[in-house]
């Protein structure tokens, strides 16, 4: 019960780095969603410089360990007087890396639709960007659920490498908890389940969102 | 020059070193229904991907109502394509929407219609093949026979000046395939103009003005149907004429 009465005078710093792993987790989720879609778009669909440009950035982001992209941000850029907070430098090493990612898993989507379909687009009178954006993305983003969903409960414990700049977020406040407590066993297992509970909540999340999304005949069973 | 709703002069088109249409030409008044036959291989799919811009021809001229389209800077194609329906072999019906959405789509988001107006049109254009009853089913959930009528109104709710049929019967069950061609000799008679890559040589008999055997990215002889059926001049025209009536004799009985 020692853990616990010291726990407790760790909670509002508990949940401050609670946040920020959430905070860090949404924002490079979303935004990297973003950012997939313009790059798996230029990719599929771009001219020829858009196709190597995102293609190179997308080989170079996912041929890179995540480290050494979040160490070039916040450690290397200050060498070209660039000097990000911890919280700044994760948030964009985490978008740029998952977008690489998301891409990967959106080009998955974009490629199972038939080209006659895009033909079908065209026969109507659709111009090409509307025939993505109509019938092509919905379709693509229905297939990419389940790998997305995947990417989000990766970010929420890959964020946990932020502690290595100093971002006090979930692990780093729970480190600091150890060395102060010498409790590593009670508190690695109680952060454990801690971001146990929050994965469950994200799966069950994003099986909502598959569910309302379903439409008959996009059977994405065969892709979990 | 004449008032001719389509005039293709001398259209070639090659993929790589492979010739594919080797100098086409023909011309198709409103309310003409023209049968394409021809053996695989033969450019017919390429002849109709031409026709839409979809392959737009490397050589030659298509004018649509005495414009030429040939020669149209990008940005005009979508709306000449807009005027030419298609249907294709497999349907190619957008797969997240329902059958009313497939046929809206078009409506809302090219002709700027108001909603109501264009969920309006897309009804009474799903009647008229039949589907009324099917509005809010998905693609997966309709039969082959079902989803190439939906492919069809989705092309008639355009209001196109012709529809290409690009072999819109051979993917189907033998069953399914007299209610497409039902349809599509309704059209036919409701006097909308087409040109249809079939071999269907019942529905050709019944309701074409001109049949064009090709052969080799070539028009080998073309006719009025029973001219070229009983006295084609070609010998491969005949011969090839009276290999579909045999294979596909079945179908025709029905
Ligand atoms: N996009 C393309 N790229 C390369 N070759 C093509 C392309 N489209 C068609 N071809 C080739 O052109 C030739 C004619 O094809 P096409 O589809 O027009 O024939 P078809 O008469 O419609 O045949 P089928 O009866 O089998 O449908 C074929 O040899 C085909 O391989
Ligand atoms: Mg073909």
């Amino acid at each position: 019960m020692m853990f616990f009465s010291k726990l407790v005078t760790y909670i509002p710093s508990l949940l401050k780095g609670l946040g920020i792993t959430l905070e860090l987790t949404l924002l490079s989720a979303i935004i990297g969603f973003f950012a997939a879609i313009f790059l798996v778009v230029g990719v599929l669909y771009g001219n020829r410089f858009f196709k190597i440009l995102c293609n190179f950035i997308i080989t170079i982001i996912r041929g890179t360990p995540m480290m050494v992209q979040l160490f070039l941000i916040y450690f290397g850029l200050p060498g070209i007087n660039i000097k990000l907070s911890p919280l700044t430098a994760a948030v964009i090493a985490f978008i740029i890396n998952s977008s690489a990612y998301q891409a990967e898993y959106l080009k998955g989507g974009f490629m199972a639709i038939s080209k006659e379909q895009i033909e079908a687009a065209y026969s109507i009178g659709l111009n090409k960007w509307d025939a993505i954006r109509l019938i092509v993305f919905p379709q693509a983003f229905r297939f990419a659920i389940p790998a997305l969903s995947n990417e989000i409960v990766y970010l929420i414990q890959y964020t946990s490498v932020a502690y290595t700049i100093g971002l006090p977020e979930l692990f780093y406040i729970s480190k600091n908890f150890a060395s102060k407590t010498y409790m590593n066993l009670e508190i690695y297992l109680f952060i454990g389940i801690i971001y146990l509970i929050f994965i469950y909540i994200i799966t069950k999340l994003t099986d909502i969102v598959e569910k309302k999304l379903y439409i008959p005949g996009f059977d994405t069973s065969h892709l979990k | 020059m004449e008032e001719n709703l389509l005039i293709i002069e001398n259209i070639e088109k090659a993929f790589g070193s492979q010739k594919v249409l080797d100098g086409v030409s023909f011309k198709l008044n409103k309310g003409d229904v023209k049968v394409i036959v021809g053996p695989s291989g033969t450019g017919k799919s390429t002849l109709l991907r031409c026709i839409n811009l979809l392959n737009p021809p490397d050589k030659g001229r298509i004018y649509l109502q005495n414009t030429e389209i040939t020669q149209l800077p990008h940005s005009k194609i979508p709306s000449i394509r807009q005027k030419i329906g298609m249907v294709f072999q497999h349907f190619a019906l957008f797969n997240h929407l329902s059958a009313i959405d497939n046929v809206a789509l078009g409506l809302i988001k090219v002709k700027k219609m108001n909603k109501t107006d264009a969920y309006e049109k897309a009804m009474f254009e799903l009647k008229r093949v039949g589907l009324d009853q099917h509005k809010d089913k998905y693609p997966a959930q309709l039969s082959g026979g079902q989803k190439q009528r939906v492919g069809i109104a989705r092309a008639l709710a355009m209001d196109p000046l012709l529809i290409l049929f690009d072999e819109p019967t051979s993917a189907l069950d033998p069953e399914l395939i007299g209610e497409v061609l039902q349809v599509m000799q309704n059209l036919a008679k409701e006097g909308m103009t087409m040109i249809c890559v079939t071999h269907e040589m019942g529905f050709a008999k019944s309701v074409a003005n001109e049949v064009i055997f090709m052969e080799k990215g070539k028009i080998v002889e073309q006719g009025p149907p029973l001219k070229l059926f009983t006295e084609a001049t070609h010998p491969r025209t005949r011969e090839f004429l009276s290999k579909i009536s045999e294979l596909y004799g079945e179908s025709e009985k029905k």
